[in-house]
């Protein structure tokens, strides 16, 4: 999947990724892509509750070997 | 759609009920919330500019898991509380968990308000330069006017 912006918060635990995942947008303009990268698994519903709170949609979450990939869209 | 609001009182000024107020904080103005906190008795600890004073004790503490059964008269011994602070924070880094530092200055950041409670600086003579600049002074009355309008209000 294509993205514009990448952050890796590999090794962050809770509240870090949505944390940086909220930095992270604040840069970005509407429309563009985030790929985020995690190993805490709390991230995988927490990723979710964000987009469903904020409004930015979650496009898709991939996991491999307890790496979790996240592609989040700006709204 | 309306700005969802929270607000969290904070009492307690250790190491181990820091973490409530500050992760909450943070993590409710990245989802959109306006967020104040207001800091009260040993909670205004947690608003010095100097962190690496705050503590966690084993003492009257039953519920924190340690890596040895260890009796009350043990953890009353000096240096205890030390020790427990440094392996506590030894484990909140290994597990990639932010400091008490990089959380708070999270929250700044994201314009989460902190209210230092003024009769607590009176009663405990605190020196307010030993605080961050980032906080307003204030009581009851003033939190209580955030708060009655809130969606969640938390007491930690």
């Amino acid at each position: 999947m294509n993205f514009d912006k990448e952050f890796d918060a590999s090794g962050l635990s809770c509240p870090l990724p949505i944390l940086k995942t909220k930095k992270s947008l604040n840069d970005m303009t509407s429309g563009q892509v985030l790929k985020l990268i995690a190993t805490d698994c709390g991230a995988v519903k927490d990723m979710q509750a964000f987009a469903d709170q904020t409004g930015n949609p979650l496009l898709a979450t991939e996991e491999a070997n307890g790496v979790y990939t996240f592609y989040m869209q700006k709204k | 759609m309306t700005t969802k609001k929270m607000a969290i009182i904070a009492t307690k000024g250790t190491l181990d009920m820091a973490y409530p107020p500050f992760i909450l904080a943070s993590t409710a103005a990245a989802l959109g919330y306006e967020v104040q906190v207001f800091f009260t008795f040993y909670g205004l600890q947690l608003l010095r500019k100097d962190l690496s004073d705050v503590m966690i004790s084993p003492l009257a503490n039953p519920a924190m898991p340690m890596p040895v059964p260890m009796p009350v008269m043990v953890q009353m011994l000096p240096g205890m509380e030390s020790m427990a602070t440094m392996m506590m924070k030894q484990k909140l880094k290994k597990h990639g968990v932010a400091s008490l530092t990089e959380l708070r200055d999270l929250c700044l950041e994201a314009e989460v308000k902190f209210i230092a409670c003024q009769m607590t600086v009176d009663l405990f003579e605190f020196d307010k330069s030993e605080f961050i600049e980032q906080c307003e002074y204030g009581g009851a009355a003033m939190f209580l006017g955030f708060a009655g309008d809130t969606d969640i209000c938390l007491f930690v």
